[in-house]
Protein backbone atom coordinates (compact mmCIF):
# COMPACT_ATOMS: atom_id res chain seq x y z
CA UNK A 1 0.00 0.00 0.00
CA UNK A 2 1.61 3.43 -0.86
CA UNK A 3 1.43 6.51 1.66
CA UNK A 4 -0.57 8.42 -0.39
CA UNK A 5 -3.40 5.13 -0.16
CA UNK A 6 -2.77 5.06 3.73
CA UNK A 7 -2.91 8.15 4.14
CA UNK A 8 -6.38 8.14 2.95
CA UNK A 9 -6.77 5.27 4.85
CA UNK A 10 -6.07 6.43 8.14
CA UNK A 11 -8.43 8.67 9.30
CA UNK A 12 -11.79 7.00 9.76
CA UNK A 13 -14.53 7.92 7.30
CA UNK A 14 -17.31 8.37 10.23
CA UNK A 15 -18.34 11.34 12.66
CA UNK A 16 -20.47 14.22 12.70
CA UNK A 17 -17.58 16.48 11.57
CA UNK A 18 -17.89 14.40 7.95
CA UNK A 19 -21.21 16.01 7.77
CA UNK A 20 -20.86 18.81 9.13
CA UNK A 21 -17.75 19.49 6.16
CA UNK A 22 -20.88 18.32 4.18
CA UNK A 23 -23.60 19.73 4.44
CA UNK A 24 -22.40 23.66 5.22
CA UNK A 25 -20.28 23.62 1.88
CA UNK A 26 -23.25 22.62 0.31
CA UNK A 27 -25.44 24.73 1.56
CA UNK A 28 -22.78 28.22 1.36
CA UNK A 29 -21.59 27.12 -2.27
CA UNK A 30 -25.59 27.32 -3.05
CA UNK A 31 -25.68 30.70 -1.49
CA UNK A 32 -22.40 31.89 -3.10
CA UNK A 33 -23.75 30.95 -6.78
CA UNK A 34 -27.05 33.67 -6.41
CA UNK A 35 -24.15 35.80 -4.52
CA UNK A 36 -22.56 35.66 -7.68
CA UNK A 37 -25.42 35.68 -9.72
CA UNK A 38 -26.21 39.20 -8.13
CA UNK A 39 -23.14 40.42 -8.23
CA UNK A 40 -22.89 39.84 -12.30
CA UNK A 41 -26.31 40.81 -13.20
CA UNK A 42 -25.71 44.04 -10.86
CA UNK A 43 -22.43 44.87 -12.51
CA UNK A 44 -24.24 44.66 -16.10
CA UNK A 45 -27.17 46.41 -15.03
CA UNK A 46 -24.61 49.20 -13.43
CA UNK A 47 -22.36 49.37 -16.97
CA UNK A 48 -26.44 49.14 -19.12
CA UNK A 49 -27.34 52.40 -17.18
CA UNK A 50 -24.25 54.15 -17.19
CA UNK A 51 -23.07 53.87 -20.76
CA UNK A 52 -26.20 52.77 -22.85
CA UNK A 53 -28.50 54.96 -21.85
CA UNK A 54 -26.36 57.90 -21.85
CA UNK A 55 -26.10 58.17 -25.35
CA UNK A 56 -29.59 58.72 -25.79
CA UNK A 57 -32.44 61.43 -24.92
CA UNK A 58 -35.64 62.34 -25.84
CA UNK A 59 -37.44 65.50 -26.64
CA UNK A 60 -40.75 66.11 -26.00
CA UNK A 61 -42.66 68.67 -27.83
CA UNK A 62 -46.47 70.40 -27.06
CA UNK A 63 -47.98 72.56 -29.16
CA UNK A 64 -51.71 73.06 -30.49
CA UNK A 65 -52.46 70.82 -33.21
CA UNK A 66 -52.17 73.05 -36.03
CA UNK A 67 -48.22 74.01 -34.74
CA UNK A 68 -47.33 70.48 -34.05
CA UNK A 69 -45.88 70.13 -37.54
CA UNK A 70 -44.01 73.21 -38.31
CA UNK A 71 -42.65 72.98 -34.70
CA UNK A 72 -41.11 69.22 -35.20
CA UNK A 73 -39.64 70.73 -38.62
CA UNK A 74 -37.83 73.36 -36.36
CA UNK A 75 -36.74 70.92 -33.75
CA UNK A 76 -35.51 68.74 -36.48
CA UNK A 77 -33.74 71.78 -38.23
CA UNK A 78 -31.71 72.81 -34.86
CA UNK A 79 -30.73 69.24 -34.02
CA UNK A 80 -29.91 68.54 -37.46
CA UNK A 81 -27.25 71.46 -37.02
CA UNK A 82 -26.18 70.87 -33.50
CA UNK A 83 -22.86 68.85 -33.57
CA UNK A 84 -22.45 65.87 -31.02
CA UNK A 85 -25.80 64.86 -31.84
CA UNK A 86 -25.64 61.88 -34.68
CA UNK A 87 -29.32 61.50 -35.42
CA UNK A 88 -33.16 62.20 -34.24
CA UNK A 89 -36.07 60.18 -35.00
CA UNK A 90 -40.28 60.94 -34.82
CA UNK A 91 -41.68 58.18 -32.98
CA UNK A 92 -44.96 57.16 -34.58
CA UNK A 93 -48.06 56.91 -32.86
CA UNK A 94 -47.98 53.40 -32.97
CA UNK A 95 -44.17 53.07 -31.09
CA UNK A 96 -46.01 55.83 -28.54
CA UNK A 97 -49.14 53.03 -27.82
CA UNK A 98 -46.99 50.94 -27.16
CA UNK A 99 -45.21 52.70 -24.80
CA UNK A 100 -48.16 53.64 -22.96
CA UNK A 101 -49.63 50.66 -23.21
CA UNK A 102 -48.57 48.81 -20.06
CA UNK A 103 -49.78 51.90 -17.98
CA UNK A 104 -53.11 52.92 -19.87
CA UNK A 105 -54.40 49.60 -21.70
CA UNK A 106 -54.05 48.12 -24.86
CA UNK A 107 -57.54 49.72 -26.48
CA UNK A 108 -56.23 53.13 -26.39
CA UNK A 109 -58.27 55.97 -28.74
CA UNK A 110 -54.37 58.23 -29.25
CA UNK A 111 -55.76 60.27 -31.93
CA UNK A 112 -58.45 61.58 -28.97
CA UNK A 113 -55.71 62.70 -26.49
CA UNK A 114 -53.59 65.93 -26.56
CA UNK A 115 -50.70 63.55 -26.47
CA UNK A 116 -47.00 65.66 -26.84
CA UNK A 117 -45.01 64.33 -29.58
CA UNK A 118 -41.94 62.34 -28.97
CA UNK A 119 -38.51 63.16 -30.56
CA UNK A 120 -35.72 60.48 -30.16
CA UNK A 121 -32.37 61.48 -30.49
CA UNK A 122 -29.26 59.43 -30.76
CA UNK A 123 -25.75 61.26 -29.51
CA UNK A 124 -22.28 60.91 -30.68
CA UNK A 125 -19.79 59.69 -27.98
CA UNK A 126 -18.78 62.68 -27.45
CA UNK A 127 -22.92 64.52 -26.83
CA UNK A 128 -24.05 67.57 -27.91
CA UNK A 129 -23.55 71.24 -25.65
CA UNK A 130 -26.82 70.59 -23.43
CA UNK A 131 -26.83 73.75 -22.40
CA UNK A 132 -26.71 75.31 -25.66
CA UNK A 133 -29.33 73.08 -27.27
CA UNK A 134 -32.01 73.58 -24.62
CA UNK A 135 -31.32 77.53 -24.98
CA UNK A 136 -31.91 77.43 -28.28
CA UNK A 137 -34.84 75.04 -28.20
CA UNK A 138 -36.47 77.34 -25.72
CA UNK A 139 -36.12 80.39 -28.55
CA UNK A 140 -37.22 78.13 -31.70
CA UNK A 141 -39.66 75.91 -30.04
CA UNK A 142 -40.87 76.60 -26.95
CA UNK A 143 -43.36 73.80 -26.29
CA UNK A 144 -39.82 71.24 -26.93
CA UNK A 145 -38.64 69.81 -23.74
CA UNK A 146 -35.16 68.16 -23.56
CA UNK A 147 -34.59 64.99 -21.48
CA UNK A 148 -31.45 63.43 -20.91
CA UNK A 149 -32.35 60.87 -18.33
CA UNK A 150 -29.87 61.81 -16.27
CA UNK A 151 -33.01 61.95 -13.48
CA UNK A 152 -33.65 58.73 -13.48
CA UNK A 153 -30.41 57.38 -14.73
CA UNK A 154 -27.90 57.69 -11.69
CA UNK A 155 -30.26 56.70 -9.11
CA UNK A 156 -30.56 53.45 -10.87
CA UNK A 157 -26.74 52.90 -11.61
CA UNK A 158 -26.35 53.81 -8.23
CA UNK A 159 -28.82 51.14 -7.13
CA UNK A 160 -26.82 48.83 -9.12
CA UNK A 161 -23.82 49.59 -7.65
CA UNK A 162 -24.78 48.80 -4.00
CA UNK A 163 -26.45 45.80 -5.41
CA UNK A 164 -23.16 44.67 -6.82
CA UNK A 165 -21.35 45.44 -3.67
CA UNK A 166 -23.66 43.89 -1.53
CA UNK A 167 -23.32 40.81 -3.50
CA UNK A 168 -19.54 40.89 -2.88
CA UNK A 169 -19.60 41.65 0.73
CA UNK A 170 -21.72 38.54 0.29
CA UNK A 171 -19.68 36.50 -1.21
CA UNK A 172 -16.59 37.57 0.98
CA UNK A 173 -19.34 36.79 4.37
CA UNK A 174 -19.74 33.02 3.00
CA UNK A 175 -16.07 32.21 2.08
CA UNK A 176 -15.16 33.89 5.79
CA UNK A 177 -18.26 31.52 7.24
CA UNK A 178 -17.10 28.50 5.64
CA UNK A 179 -13.94 28.48 6.88
CA UNK A 180 -14.88 29.09 10.29
CA UNK A 181 -16.89 26.07 9.80
CA UNK A 182 -13.99 23.79 8.44
CA UNK A 183 -11.70 24.65 11.30
CA UNK A 184 -14.05 23.52 13.39
CA UNK A 185 -14.83 20.84 11.89
CA UNK A 186 -11.13 20.27 11.50
CA UNK A 187 -10.80 20.43 15.26
CA UNK A 188 -13.50 18.34 16.02
CA UNK A 189 -12.19 15.70 13.57
CA UNK A 190 -8.57 15.49 15.08
CA UNK A 191 -10.12 15.90 18.23
CA UNK A 192 -12.04 12.75 17.94
CA UNK A 193 -9.20 10.92 16.48
CA UNK A 194 -6.70 11.55 19.30
CA UNK A 195 -6.06 7.53 19.09
CA UNK A 196 -4.88 7.95 15.55
CA UNK A 197 -2.33 10.43 15.92
CA UNK A 198 -1.22 9.36 18.86
CA UNK A 199 -0.60 5.96 17.07
CA UNK A 200 1.06 7.39 13.88
CA UNK A 201 3.35 9.83 15.80
CA UNK A 202 4.21 6.52 18.09
CA UNK A 203 5.18 4.37 14.60
CA UNK A 204 7.49 7.77 13.65
CA UNK A 205 4.96 9.17 11.18
CA UNK A 206 6.05 13.13 10.81
CA UNK A 207 3.19 15.60 10.98
CA UNK A 208 2.96 16.64 7.65
CA UNK A 209 1.95 13.15 6.77
CA UNK A 210 -0.80 13.51 9.60
CA UNK A 211 -1.95 16.92 8.78
CA UNK A 212 -2.50 15.51 5.01
CA UNK A 213 -4.53 12.01 6.04
CA UNK A 214 -7.03 14.69 7.69
CA UNK A 215 -6.69 17.70 5.18
CA UNK A 216 -6.94 15.40 2.46
CA UNK A 217 -10.42 13.67 4.04
CA UNK A 218 -11.85 17.16 4.89
CA UNK A 219 -11.18 19.28 1.77
CA UNK A 220 -12.07 16.06 -0.48
CA UNK A 221 -15.53 16.43 1.75
CA UNK A 222 -15.37 20.74 1.07
CA UNK A 223 -15.86 19.38 -2.67
CA UNK A 224 -17.93 17.19 -2.85
CA UNK A 225 -20.38 19.18 -0.71
CA UNK A 226 -19.68 22.35 -2.73
CA UNK A 227 -20.37 20.63 -6.44
CA UNK A 228 -23.48 19.74 -4.64
CA UNK A 229 -24.48 22.93 -3.81
CA UNK A 230 -23.64 24.75 -7.21
CA UNK A 231 -25.43 22.31 -8.78
CA UNK A 232 -28.21 23.17 -7.00
CA UNK A 233 -27.88 26.76 -7.44
CA UNK A 234 -27.41 26.52 -10.92
CA UNK A 235 -30.34 24.55 -11.44
CA UNK A 236 -32.51 26.87 -9.46
CA UNK A 237 -31.20 29.85 -11.10
CA UNK A 238 -32.71 28.09 -14.37
CA UNK A 239 -36.03 27.55 -12.88
CA UNK A 240 -35.72 31.76 -12.55
CA UNK A 241 -38.37 32.42 -14.96
CA UNK A 242 -37.45 34.36 -17.75
CA UNK A 243 -38.92 38.05 -18.37
CA UNK A 244 -38.58 39.08 -22.02
CA UNK A 245 -37.26 42.66 -22.61
CA UNK A 246 -35.46 45.30 -20.18
CA UNK A 247 -36.97 44.42 -16.80
CA UNK A 248 -34.42 42.92 -16.08
CA UNK A 249 -33.63 43.48 -11.77
CA UNK A 250 -35.35 39.97 -10.91
CA UNK A 251 -35.86 38.20 -14.20
CA UNK A 252 -32.74 38.52 -15.07
CA UNK A 253 -30.56 37.21 -12.61
CA UNK A 254 -28.60 34.75 -13.37
CA UNK A 255 -25.27 34.64 -16.02
CA UNK A 256 -25.65 34.74 -19.98
CA UNK A 257 -23.06 33.00 -22.08
CA UNK A 258 -20.10 31.57 -20.81
CA UNK A 259 -20.72 33.32 -17.32
CA UNK A 260 -22.46 29.94 -17.06
CA UNK A 261 -19.11 29.02 -16.30
CA UNK A 262 -18.18 31.32 -13.45
CA UNK A 263 -19.80 29.36 -11.08
CA UNK A 264 -17.96 26.37 -12.12
CA UNK A 265 -14.92 28.09 -9.65
CA UNK A 266 -16.68 27.75 -6.06
CA UNK A 267 -16.12 24.17 -5.70
CA UNK A 268 -12.17 24.33 -6.40
CA UNK A 269 -12.28 27.71 -4.09
CA UNK A 270 -14.22 25.83 -1.47
CA UNK A 271 -11.45 23.11 -1.79
CA UNK A 272 -8.47 25.21 -1.79
CA UNK A 273 -10.26 27.31 0.97
CA UNK A 274 -10.56 23.86 3.21
CA UNK A 275 -7.44 22.92 2.45
CA UNK A 276 -6.10 26.00 3.79
CA UNK A 277 -8.51 26.16 6.93
CA UNK A 278 -7.62 22.55 7.92
CA UNK A 279 -4.11 22.50 7.29
CA UNK A 280 -3.60 25.26 9.69
CA UNK A 281 -5.94 23.61 12.49
CA UNK A 282 -4.12 20.52 11.80
CA UNK A 283 -0.40 21.64 12.59
CA UNK A 284 -2.20 23.44 15.64
CA UNK A 285 -3.99 20.74 17.12
CA UNK A 286 -0.51 18.52 16.26
CA UNK A 287 1.35 20.62 18.42
CA UNK A 288 -0.36 19.76 21.21
CA UNK A 289 0.88 15.96 20.98
CA UNK A 290 4.63 14.19 21.98
CA UNK B 1 21.81 4.92 21.49
CA UNK B 2 20.09 5.95 24.38
CA UNK B 3 21.49 7.84 27.24
CA UNK B 4 19.82 8.96 30.53
CA UNK B 5 21.65 11.49 32.56
CA UNK B 6 20.68 12.38 36.51
CA UNK B 7 17.12 11.79 35.29
CA UNK B 8 14.38 12.48 36.92
CA UNK B 9 10.38 11.85 36.31
CA UNK B 10 7.65 13.73 37.73
CA UNK B 11 3.90 13.70 36.78
CA UNK B 12 3.21 16.45 39.30
CA UNK B 13 2.58 14.65 42.52
CA UNK B 14 6.37 14.45 43.62
CA UNK B 15 9.23 12.71 41.98
CA UNK B 16 8.67 9.02 40.85
CA UNK B 17 12.20 8.51 40.42
CA UNK B 18 15.34 10.77 40.19
CA UNK B 19 18.99 11.24 39.62
CA UNK B 20 18.67 7.78 36.96
CA UNK B 21 22.08 7.74 34.56
CA UNK B 22 21.97 4.64 32.11
CA UNK B 23 23.50 4.32 28.97
CA UNK B 24 21.78 1.60 26.77
CA UNK B 25 24.61 0.63 24.12
CA UNK B 26 23.93 -0.78 20.83
CA UNK B 27 23.79 -3.94 21.13
CA UNK B 28 22.75 -4.45 23.74
CA UNK B 29 20.00 -6.16 26.01
CA UNK B 30 18.48 -5.20 29.33
CA UNK B 31 15.20 -5.70 31.28
CA UNK B 32 13.30 -3.26 33.20
CA UNK B 33 11.99 -4.72 36.40
CA UNK B 34 9.97 -3.11 39.75
CA UNK B 35 6.80 -3.27 41.51
CA UNK B 36 3.45 -2.08 39.80
CA UNK B 37 3.80 1.59 39.66
CA UNK B 38 7.38 2.32 40.06
CA UNK B 39 8.02 3.79 36.71
CA UNK B 40 8.81 1.43 33.96
CA UNK B 41 6.26 2.85 31.42
CA UNK B 42 7.41 5.91 32.24
CA UNK B 43 10.77 5.29 31.76
CA UNK B 44 10.36 3.47 28.16
CA UNK B 45 8.35 6.68 27.19
CA UNK B 46 11.39 9.09 28.06
CA UNK B 47 13.29 7.08 26.06
CA UNK B 48 11.67 7.40 23.09
CA UNK B 49 10.39 10.71 23.42
CA UNK B 50 6.58 10.19 24.66
CA UNK B 51 7.80 12.35 27.91
CA UNK B 52 10.36 14.41 28.55
CA UNK B 53 12.33 14.58 31.47
CA UNK B 54 11.67 16.95 34.26
CA UNK B 55 15.03 17.65 35.10
CA UNK B 56 18.28 15.80 33.50
CA UNK B 57 19.20 14.87 29.97
CA UNK B 58 18.18 12.08 27.71
CA UNK B 59 19.88 11.22 24.81
CA UNK B 60 18.41 9.65 21.65
CA UNK B 61 21.14 8.77 19.38
CA UNK B 62 23.50 11.29 20.66
CA UNK B 63 20.77 14.02 20.68
CA UNK B 64 19.43 15.73 23.82
CA UNK B 65 15.83 15.06 22.90
CA UNK B 66 14.99 18.40 24.39
CA UNK B 67 16.87 20.13 21.06
CA UNK B 68 15.15 17.29 18.18
CA UNK B 69 12.28 19.50 16.01
CA UNK B 70 9.14 17.57 15.66
CA UNK B 71 9.87 16.01 12.71
CA UNK B 72 13.11 15.15 14.08
CA UNK B 73 12.10 13.52 16.71
CA UNK B 74 9.78 11.46 14.28
CA UNK B 75 13.04 10.85 12.55
CA UNK B 76 14.20 8.87 15.70
CA UNK B 77 10.63 7.00 16.34
CA UNK B 78 11.60 5.05 12.65
CA UNK B 79 14.89 3.66 14.39
CA UNK B 80 12.52 2.89 17.43
CA UNK B 81 10.20 -0.11 17.45
CA UNK B 82 7.91 0.23 20.81
CA UNK B 83 5.40 -2.05 22.35
CA UNK B 84 3.42 0.00 24.32
CA UNK B 85 1.72 -1.02 27.19
CA UNK B 86 -1.90 -1.04 26.00
CA UNK B 87 -0.74 -1.71 22.33
CA UNK B 88 -2.43 1.08 20.43
CA UNK B 89 -3.45 0.37 17.11
CA UNK B 90 -5.86 2.08 14.58
CA UNK B 91 -9.15 0.45 14.91
CA UNK B 92 -10.65 0.35 12.00
CA UNK B 93 -7.45 -0.94 9.96
CA UNK B 94 -6.89 -4.80 9.82
CA UNK B 95 -4.27 -6.56 11.62
CA UNK B 96 -1.99 -6.48 8.26
CA UNK B 97 -2.41 -2.91 7.79
CA UNK B 98 -1.61 -2.02 11.22
CA UNK B 99 1.47 -4.18 11.27
CA UNK B 100 2.94 -2.57 8.16
CA UNK B 101 2.12 0.76 9.41
CA UNK B 102 5.50 2.03 10.55
CA UNK B 103 6.53 1.69 6.84
CA UNK B 104 3.63 3.25 5.05
CA UNK B 105 2.89 5.92 7.59
CA UNK B 106 6.85 6.98 7.03
CA UNK B 107 7.17 6.21 3.14
CA UNK B 108 9.43 3.21 3.50
CA UNK B 109 9.02 0.63 1.07
CA UNK B 110 7.01 -2.95 2.44
CA UNK B 111 7.35 -5.81 1.22
CA UNK B 112 4.20 -8.02 0.92
CA UNK B 113 6.22 -11.16 1.70
CA UNK B 114 8.17 -9.93 4.84
CA UNK B 115 4.61 -8.96 6.43
CA UNK B 116 3.59 -12.25 5.56
CA UNK B 117 6.62 -13.76 6.98
CA UNK B 118 6.32 -11.43 10.15
CA UNK B 119 2.65 -12.01 10.74
CA UNK B 120 3.71 -16.13 10.28
CA UNK B 121 6.61 -15.67 13.04
CA UNK B 122 4.30 -14.38 15.68
CA UNK B 123 1.52 -16.40 15.26
CA UNK B 124 -1.42 -14.41 13.86
CA UNK B 125 -1.13 -15.42 9.89
CA UNK B 126 -4.45 -16.32 9.90
CA UNK B 127 -5.65 -13.31 11.38
CA UNK B 128 -4.31 -10.64 9.00
CA UNK B 129 -7.46 -9.48 8.11
CA UNK B 130 -9.28 -9.35 11.46
CA UNK B 131 -9.91 -5.52 13.03
CA UNK B 132 -7.61 -5.18 16.33
CA UNK B 133 -10.97 -4.90 18.42
CA UNK B 134 -11.84 -8.21 17.17
CA UNK B 135 -7.70 -9.62 18.83
CA UNK B 136 -7.63 -11.65 22.23
CA UNK B 137 -5.06 -9.81 24.86
CA UNK B 138 -2.09 -12.17 23.78
CA UNK B 139 -3.06 -11.52 19.88
CA UNK B 140 -2.93 -7.75 20.01
CA UNK B 141 0.64 -8.33 21.89
CA UNK B 142 1.76 -10.38 19.03
CA UNK B 143 0.64 -8.07 16.70
CA UNK B 144 1.69 -4.77 18.14
CA UNK B 145 5.22 -7.00 18.96
CA UNK B 146 5.35 -7.64 14.62
CA UNK B 147 4.48 -3.97 14.55
CA UNK B 148 7.81 -2.84 16.29
CA UNK B 149 10.12 -4.84 14.61
CA UNK B 150 8.72 -4.26 11.15
CA UNK B 151 11.26 -1.87 10.53
CA UNK B 152 14.20 -3.81 11.33
CA UNK B 153 14.62 -0.78 14.10
CA UNK B 154 18.02 0.20 16.07
CA UNK B 155 16.16 -0.23 19.41
CA UNK B 156 13.04 -1.92 20.77
CA UNK B 157 12.01 -1.00 23.78
CA UNK B 158 9.02 -3.29 24.54
CA UNK B 159 7.08 -2.73 27.87
CA UNK B 160 5.01 -6.27 29.17
CA UNK B 161 5.01 -7.86 25.76
CA UNK B 162 4.31 -11.33 27.00
CA UNK B 163 1.93 -10.25 30.07
CA UNK B 164 -1.16 -12.16 28.27
CA UNK B 165 0.60 -14.98 27.03
CA UNK B 166 1.14 -18.12 27.55
CA UNK B 167 4.88 -19.76 27.91
CA UNK B 168 5.14 -21.67 24.66
CA UNK B 169 4.50 -18.15 22.91
CA UNK B 170 6.41 -15.87 24.92
CA UNK B 171 9.33 -18.35 24.47
CA UNK B 172 8.38 -17.80 21.24
CA UNK B 173 8.40 -14.33 20.92
CA UNK B 174 11.50 -13.54 23.54
CA UNK B 175 13.64 -15.78 21.17
CA UNK B 176 11.93 -13.30 18.18
CA UNK B 177 13.34 -10.71 19.89
CA UNK B 178 17.36 -12.33 20.80
CA UNK B 179 17.08 -13.05 17.06
CA UNK B 180 16.79 -9.47 16.38
CA UNK B 181 19.27 -8.64 19.37
CA UNK B 182 21.87 -10.85 17.58
CA UNK B 183 21.71 -8.64 14.51
CA UNK B 184 22.40 -5.92 16.39
CA UNK B 185 18.85 -4.25 17.81
CA UNK B 186 19.43 -2.82 21.30
CA UNK B 187 16.96 -4.15 23.21
CA UNK B 188 14.63 -3.12 26.32
CA UNK B 189 11.88 -4.99 27.76
CA UNK B 190 10.06 -4.21 30.91
CA UNK B 191 8.38 -7.20 32.46
CA UNK B 192 7.89 -8.84 35.88
CA UNK B 193 8.11 -11.74 34.30
CA UNK B 194 11.33 -13.71 36.02
CA UNK B 195 11.23 -17.27 34.19
CA UNK B 196 11.29 -15.09 31.11
CA UNK B 197 14.29 -13.09 32.32
CA UNK B 198 16.26 -16.21 32.96
CA UNK B 199 14.96 -17.87 30.05
CA UNK B 200 16.70 -14.72 28.06
CA UNK B 201 19.58 -14.84 30.67
CA UNK B 202 20.36 -18.08 29.22
CA UNK B 203 20.12 -17.42 25.28
CA UNK B 204 21.98 -13.59 25.84
CA UNK B 205 24.19 -11.63 27.89
CA UNK B 206 21.31 -9.86 29.28
CA UNK B 207 21.40 -7.07 32.04
CA UNK B 208 18.63 -6.44 34.47
CA UNK B 209 17.64 -2.67 35.87
CA UNK B 210 15.17 -2.53 38.55
CA UNK B 211 13.24 0.51 39.87
CA UNK B 212 12.64 0.55 43.25
CA UNK B 213 12.90 3.54 45.54
CA UNK B 214 12.76 6.15 43.33
CA UNK B 215 16.09 4.82 42.23
CA UNK B 216 17.36 2.80 38.96
CA UNK B 217 19.60 -0.12 40.20
CA UNK B 218 21.57 -2.65 38.58
CA UNK B 219 19.74 -5.98 39.69
CA UNK B 220 22.19 -8.10 41.01
CA UNK B 221 22.83 -12.10 40.89
CA UNK B 222 19.84 -13.06 42.63
CA UNK B 223 18.40 -13.33 39.00
N1 LIG C 1 -0.01 10.59 32.67
C1 LIG C 1 0.13 10.43 34.00
N2 LIG C 1 -0.25 11.41 34.83
C2 LIG C 1 -0.10 11.27 36.16
N3 LIG C 1 0.41 10.19 36.75
C3 LIG C 1 0.79 9.17 35.96
C4 LIG C 1 0.68 9.24 34.56
N4 LIG C 1 1.14 8.10 34.03
C5 LIG C 1 1.52 7.34 35.07
N5 LIG C 1 1.32 7.97 36.23
C6 LIG C 1 1.65 7.47 37.55
O1 LIG C 1 3.04 7.26 37.62
C7 LIG C 1 3.32 6.06 38.31
C8 LIG C 1 4.18 5.17 37.42
O2 LIG C 1 3.43 4.76 36.30
P1 LIG C 1 4.03 3.73 35.25
O3 LIG C 1 2.98 3.47 34.26
O4 LIG C 1 5.32 4.25 34.76
O5 LIG C 1 4.26 2.47 36.17
P2 LIG C 1 4.75 1.01 35.77
O6 LIG C 1 5.98 0.75 36.53
O7 LIG C 1 4.80 0.87 34.31
O8 LIG C 1 3.57 0.12 36.34
P3 LIG C 1 2.96 -1.25 35.78
O9 LIG C 1 3.90 -2.32 36.14
O10 LIG C 1 1.66 -1.39 36.50
O11 LIG C 1 2.78 -1.07 34.30
C9 LIG C 1 1.99 5.44 38.65
O12 LIG C 1 1.72 5.73 40.01
C10 LIG C 1 1.01 6.13 37.78
O13 LIG C 1 -0.22 6.26 38.42
MG1 LIG D 1 3.73 -0.06 32.89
Amino acid sequence: MSAREISRLVVPGRGQSVWLVLLSSAAMAFLAVFALALSVTASQLAGNWSTALARTATIRLSAPPAEMDAQTAFVLEVLRTTPGIAGARVMVSDEQAALLEPWLGPDLPLDALPLPRLIEVTETPEGPDRQGLRLRLAAEAPGAVFDDHTRWRRPLAEAAARLRAFALVSLGLIGGVTAAIIVLAASAALASNGQVIRVLRLVGARDRFIALAFVRRISGRAFAGAMAGTALGIGALLLVPEAGGSVHLLSGLGFSGAGWLLPLAIPPLAMVLAWMASMATAFQVLRGVT
Amino acid sequence: MIAFENVAHDYGGGPLFRDVSARLEQGSFHFLTGPSGAGKSTFLKLCYGELLPSSGRVSLMNRDVRTLSRDGLAGMRQRIGVVHQDCQFLDHLSVEQNVGLPMTATGRPLSDSDLSDLLGWVGLGQRAEALPPTLSGGERQRAALARAIISAPSVLLADEPTGNLDWDMSQRLMMLMIELNRMGTSVLIATHDLQLIRFAKAQVNARVLRISGRRLQIAGAEL
